[in-house]
């Protein structure tokens, strides 16, 4: 079963139509999936979910959610969805308690009802039921954000960077509320610029500048890299790099934490050691496996 | 129902918890009302008058006192030069120069006629046009007793005269304030519910809230009651607030029947209302919302009749008041205060209002959209 189905999804801004936001989108979620929508930041992730959540009319292509067309039945999308935008967009000056209460209402269902859906999000925050929206704290906020998305419990739930500022331990308990939510049979799309966060889904999307480079499963998207990739580590850094751009067997060459990152053209890890030896400069020099993000950088390169 | 029951506890929530609307709901009109009416004054007064007396006679002397006991000039300057006088217009000292010649009373009492000499500051038009008409007038009183004084009438006056006495008729005191303060009211109410309206709005869509309930199954029709109830309550309460201090504070009591008054104002709000609501559909942020309003209020004020007369424009302008809800509401509330008219008075006004609400919120939920 499909829970998201997206075919051809064109999307311009300006006047003349001269801003391509998402061009010849198709991927489709299946039901009770987590999947993940992966990109850098102005890839079109939020106009893509805007259009899935009926706030925005594509331009060309069409979209369904969960069976219903977003064009002509949005109504009933907007019964069955969960949308969590990127920026905090509750009302500030209610309280915690109040928010809910009102999206559960406009919803036409009740806190009770739903409340062991969101009982393991919302216990946390529940303490500061009676504080104003906007005097919470980064991760509170989220928290209420998503128990105010879930109130209804909706089929599909649209995450638009949730995790977006709200620092590591946080994000990592925010994935485990996550995972617990789809046991639950919720369909979840989750959008990040965080490469990292990709390992976490089911599947991922990687996009960039409104074009989808590859769908596959975070392991599948990793195997696909192919490549031979060093890792090297010198006290000159900058000189480094400079001098990798240099090696005809490396391919691409970027920044990676400590480390640089090496793509060879060949299986040929002691090349690149004797070039370095001849440059003259001591280094450090260790095989490393590809993650999404040296999958995400060859892919935007090639495409 | 429910819903709707919802949106509307939450709205109120909201505005009661902000002290800042709170403060422009009900101080605002409070202090508007109690200071600017006593500002806002026809009557000039004050009229700062510098004399030339070459003359230095008793007519002259008299001529003065008369002049300065009338209560509308200050004596300035006296027995200076022309020039001298003239300085004082220049620096703002005088507004009226009155310079009486050398042989004035020689002539007065020689020639049977004397001649005076005026010169008005005319930078503020209102302000010279009635000073120079209330010195005129002045003079042609001392003219009379002059004339009195000399000559013994005959039993039947030779020439015939029109004697004029007049009663001013629904303000017969010709208090200008029973006339200012309905009107003043009038402005607060329009601008607290344009703005407030449009404002509030606009808040939702600056924060990013509206894009969250845009995603819920809440009807457009629900949102925009939701946010028109309460605004439409909260300005009956302000005009009751201004109705009070205008009793309070100038006596002022309608001749005519308050539910009249009341329906009006309801159908008005409604009216106002609808506005601001376009206005937030149109405007992306509270400054544009701001900007928008103003210049519409602007219009609003200065074509709405509260300070000048409708009928004294040219007929383009006329044309341009029969599109300003505000000029409608003046002329009903003065109406009714003033005269007494009922609602049969008032019928095409209120059926022309009613017109403004239907097409201003008609043209507001048609442009309020969900998604874009």
């Amino acid at each position: 079963m499909t829970a998201v189905k997206i075919n051809n999804v064109v999307k311009t801004y300006g006047k003349k139509k001269e801003i391509t936001a998402l061009s010849d989108i198709s991927f489709s979620v299946s039901k009770g999936e987590l999947f993940g929508i992966i990109g850098p930041d102005g890839a079109g992730k939020t106009s893509l979910f805007r259009i899935l959540t009926t706030l925005l009319l594509a331009d060309n292509g069409n979209v369904t959610v969960d069976g219903f067309d977003v064009v002509k039945d949005y109504k009933a999308i907007r019964q069955r969805v969960g949308y969590m935008p990127g920026r905090f967009s509750l009302y500030q000056d209610l309280s915690v308690k109040e928010n809910l209460n009102f999206f559960a209402t406009i919803f036409n269902t009740s806190v009770e009802e739903n409340y062991e859906l969101i009982k393991d999000i919302y216990s946390q925050i529940e303490p500061f039921k009676d504080r104003k929206a906007g005097k919470l704290s980064g991760g509170m906020k989220q928290k209420l954000a998503l128990s105010c998305a879930l109130i209804h419990r909706p089929s599909v739930l649209f995450l638009d960077e949730p995790t977006t500022g709200v620092d590591a331990v946080s994000r990592k308990e925010f994935w485990e509320m996550l995972k617990r939510l789809k046991e639950q049979g919720i369909t979840i799309l989750v959008s990040t610029p965080y490469m990292d966060e990709a390992s976490m889904c089911d599947r991922v999307a990687l996009i960039q500048a409104g074009k989808i480079l590859s769908i596959n499963t975070p392991q599948g998207i990793v195997e696909t890299f192919g490549k031979k990739l060093l890792a090297v580590k010198s006290t000159d850094m900058l000189r480094l790099l400079h001098d990798l751009k240099q090696c005809e067997e490396v391919q691409d060459a970027y920044p990676f934490g400590e480390y640089h990152h090496a793509v060879m053209r060949n299986d040929s890890k002691e090349l690149l050691r004797s070039y370095l030896e001849q440059r003259g400069q001591s280094f450090e020099l260790k095989e490393a496996e590809p993650n999404i993000e040296d999958c995400f950088m060859a892919l935007m390169k090639t495409s | 129902m429910r819903t709707l029951r919802y949106l509307l506890q939450k709205e109120f929530r909201q505005i009661f918890r902000d002290p800042s609307i709170l403060r422009l709901i009900f101080i605002m009109p409070v202090i508007q009302l109690i200071i600017l009416p006593f500002a806002a004054d026809y009557e000039i007064k004050n009229i700062k008058l510098a004399v030339i007396d070459h003359d230095h006679s008793s007519y002259s002397r008299n001529l003065i006192a008369k002049i300065a006991s009338s209560g509308y000039f200050i004596l300035t300057n006296y027995n200076g030069s022309y020039s001298e006088a003239m300085n004082k217009i220049e620096h703002d000292k005088a507004d009226l120069i009155l310079e009486i010649p050398a042989s004035f009373e020689k002539e007065l009492v020689k020639e049977n006629e004397s001649k005076l000499f005026m010169a008005v500051n005319a930078i503020n038009g209102v302000k010279a046009g009635l000073g120079s008409a209330y010195l005129r007038s002045i003079i042609q009183d001392y003219n009379k007793e002059v004339r009195t004084e000399w000559i013994q009438f005959p039993r039947f006056d030779p020439e015939t005269n029109i004697a004029v006495t007049y009663s001013n008729w629904f303000n017969s005191s010709m208090n200008y304030k029973i006339f200012m303060v309905p009107g003043i009211l009038v402005l607060l109410l329009t601008m607290v519910g344009a703005n407030l309206t449009a404002i509030n709005i606009v808040r939702e869509k600056e924060i990013g809230t509206i894009e969250q309930i845009n995603v819920t199954p809440v009807s457009k029709v629900h949102f925009i009651l939701g946010k028109l109830i309460p605004f439409w309550i909260l300005g009956l309460v302000v005009f009751t607030l201004g109705l009070g201090i205008a009793r309070l504070f100038y006596g002022i009591t309608p001749a005519g029947n308050i539910f009249t008054i009341y329906v009006f104002a309801a159908i008005y709000l409604l009216a106002v209302l609808g506005l601001g609501l376009l206005i937030s559909t149109y405007a992306d942020n509270q400054q544009q919302a701001m900007l928008i309003s103003f210049f519409l209020m602007m219009i609003f004020i200065l074509l709405g009749g509260l300070y000048t007369s409708i009928d004294s424009m040219p007929s383009w302008a006329k044309a341009i008041t029969k599109a300003n809800p505000v000029s409608y509401f003046i002329e009903v509330i003065r109406m009714v205060v003033l005269k007494g008219s009922g609602l049969a008075d008032i019928k095409s006004q209120l059926l022309t209002i009613s017109g403004f609400a239907i097409v201003l919120n008609g043209w507001a939920v048609l442009n309020y959209h969900k998604r874009s």
